[in-house]
């Protein structure tokens, strides 16, 4: 599902590459913990996949495509297969729950019934049922998380890609926040999550993998956080 | 494609920047204006000066009894030997097309037909107005070589080129145009600016919205359709604004310097330099939101 051969990223004005000769297989329907300090790479990692940078060298496969193939006019396309959750959430403020969802699929074009059949099953899917007509501003961040995820999901992609999604909620909102993820992943759906929670991951006993200065230092199926340490 | 999620993020785009909204279609609809003005000068003066070519001459007037012509000066009225010969010299010049005897009688009459002023009216007697001989030439370009050559013949008190005086009007509606189309192109320019302008604080003022339709992969054209349509409606409002302006202008200005002008400027031409000017505004709007875009806004 996701494919790295050889991948190294190197920012301009920066001497030292964000990611170094990194190659890592990642199948359809796993869920994959991307480990390590900050600055380690992890966010570049899943800024390759988006195709929202792109590599110095190296190949990248995602969703069966060839990146470096991949014509800009097909990145939307890509990006489709692929949902997003933030450490900020990014909701719309003037937006509430049910809109901010449905955003999603009204600019992709979707026909406005199949947006009112899929929302409210996405939002009953992340808990969030009887709360679709309520604003960011008046839900907890965990709450606020879901709605994220239900927008990240609600197109039913191939990945789900989170990066840091329990970084602003505490431990005791951040298990269901993971269960949410593990209910999607159940669906199927591929999941690369990048965090620095050592709890959550040692919880979870999911295939980790350690970055460390752009390289690849471990990757271990039912891992936990700290073991190489 | 959802157009009424498109017209509601273009009518929110356009009440967020509401000042630059109005900046960029007044600048619009000025710059148009004074570009239609422009052209219709410009076709105006086409117009006149094909008009006149037709009928431009050469007046060589001769001398009066008493004519305070420096070349009639101690002599009499020119007499009818020198006329004759006068008349033998310019039909011998090749470039003379026709030649036409205009007695003191028809001057008079003429003159009559178009003074006003009664007091000069009643003091002029017929004797006063000179002979002269009406020369159509050929090419007019050739009329200072054959005036030259006229001059100084005896009985010729001096010589006008019609021309001359239809080039004061020609050029100073010449300069009119130069400095419509001048101050046009200065405000086009300031209107692409404004525009950029506009369109850069729209993108930042709606960077949540066009982030997170990148993220869920919205497509370029819709992500960056509402920008544009902004340009395109301003500068379609701007457009109107400029054509009312234009049919004013001719109207108030036209309409009233017809009477002088003996090709007046018609309706068609009117509608072909507002339809003109809207399309180059429209297209400038749409460049500029288009242009702007491209850099402010990475898909």
């Amino acid at each position: 599902m996701i494919h790295f051969d050889n991948v190294t990223k190197l920012y301009t004005n920066q001497n030292r590459p964000a990611l170094d000769h990194v190659s890592v297989d990642v199948d359809k329907g796993e869920f994959v913990f991307l480990v390590g300090p900050s600055g380690s790479g992890k966010s570049t990692f899943l800024r390759l996949v988006l195709k929202e940078e792109r590599p110095n060298s190296g190949a990248i496969h995602v969703a069966g495509k060839d990146l470096s193939r991949l014509s800009n006019f097909k990145v939307p396309h890509l990006r489709r297969r692929i949902g997003c959750v933030f450490q900020d959430f990014r909701l719309l403020p003037n937006k509430n729950v049910y809109e901010n969802v449905a955003f999603a699929l009204e600019v992709i074009g979707k026909p406005r019934r199949f947006i009112r059949k899929v929302v409210p099953e996405v939002i009953e899917l992340v808990g969030l049922e009887g709360k679709a007509h309520r604003m960011p501003e008046e839900l907890s961040g965990g709450e606020q998380q879901r709605v994220a995820m239900a927008r990240a999901f609600v197109n039913r992609p191939m990945i789900l890609l989170a990066d840091e999604p329990t970084g602003n909620i505490d431990p005791a909102t951040s298990i269901g926040i993971m269960k949410v993820l593990d209910r999607i992943n159940r669906t199927g759906t591929t999941v690369l999550m990048a965090t620095h929670d050592a709890a959550i991951v040692d919880s979870m006993r999911k295939r980790v993998v350690e970055l460390e200065d752009g390289k690849i230092v471990r990757d271990q199926s039912r891992g936990v956080y700290g073991q190489a340490y | 494609m959802r157009a009424n999620f498109i017209f509601s993020e273009v009518w929110i785009g356009l009440r967020r920047n509401l000042t630059m909204t109005i900046a960029v279609i007044v600048t619009v609809a000025v710059g148009m204006a004074l570009l239609g003005v422009g052209l219709m000068i410009n076709s105006q003066v086409t117009s006149l000066t094909g008009y006149w070519t037709d009928k431009i001459e050469l007046s060589v007037y001769l001398c009066t009894k008493g004519s305070s012509f420096e070349a009639c000066r101690n002599r009499g009225a020119a007499t009818d030997e020198e006329k004759a010969k006068l008349k033998q010299t310019i039909q011998g010049i090749p470039d003379v097309e026709r030649i036409e005897y205009e007695s003191q009688d028809q001057a008079y009459k003429n003159w009559q037909a178009t003074e006003s002023n009664q007091v000069l009216l009643s003091i002029t007697k017929v004797e006063d107005m000179p002979e002269s001989f009406r020369v159509k030439l050929k090419d007019p370009d050739k009329a200072p070589a054959v005036m030259a050559s006229l001059k100084g013949q005896p009985g010729v008190s001096n010589i006008i080129n019609q021309r001359d005086i239809l080039q004061s009007v020609f050029g100073f509606m010449g300069k009119l145009r130069t400095m419509a189309l001048g101050v046009a192109f200065l405000m086009l320019f300031a209107a692409t600016l404004l525009i950029g302008n506009t369109v850069r604080l729209s993108a930042y003022n709606r960077r949540r919205e066009t982030g997170i339709m990148r993220l869920v992969g919205a497509s370029n054209i819709y992500i960056q359709l509402p920008f544009v349509m902004e340009g395109l409606i301003a500068g379609l409002i701007g457009g109107v604004l400029a054509a009312v302006l234009l049919i004013t202008t001719k109207v108030l200005i036209f309409e009233g310097i017809q009477t002088y002008m003996a090709a007046p400027l018609g309706w068609d031409t009117v509608a072909g330099i507002i339809t003109g000017t809207m399309a180059v505004g429209v297209l400038i709007c749409v460049l500029a939101s288009f242009i702007t875009l491209r850099r402010y806004l990475r898909v």
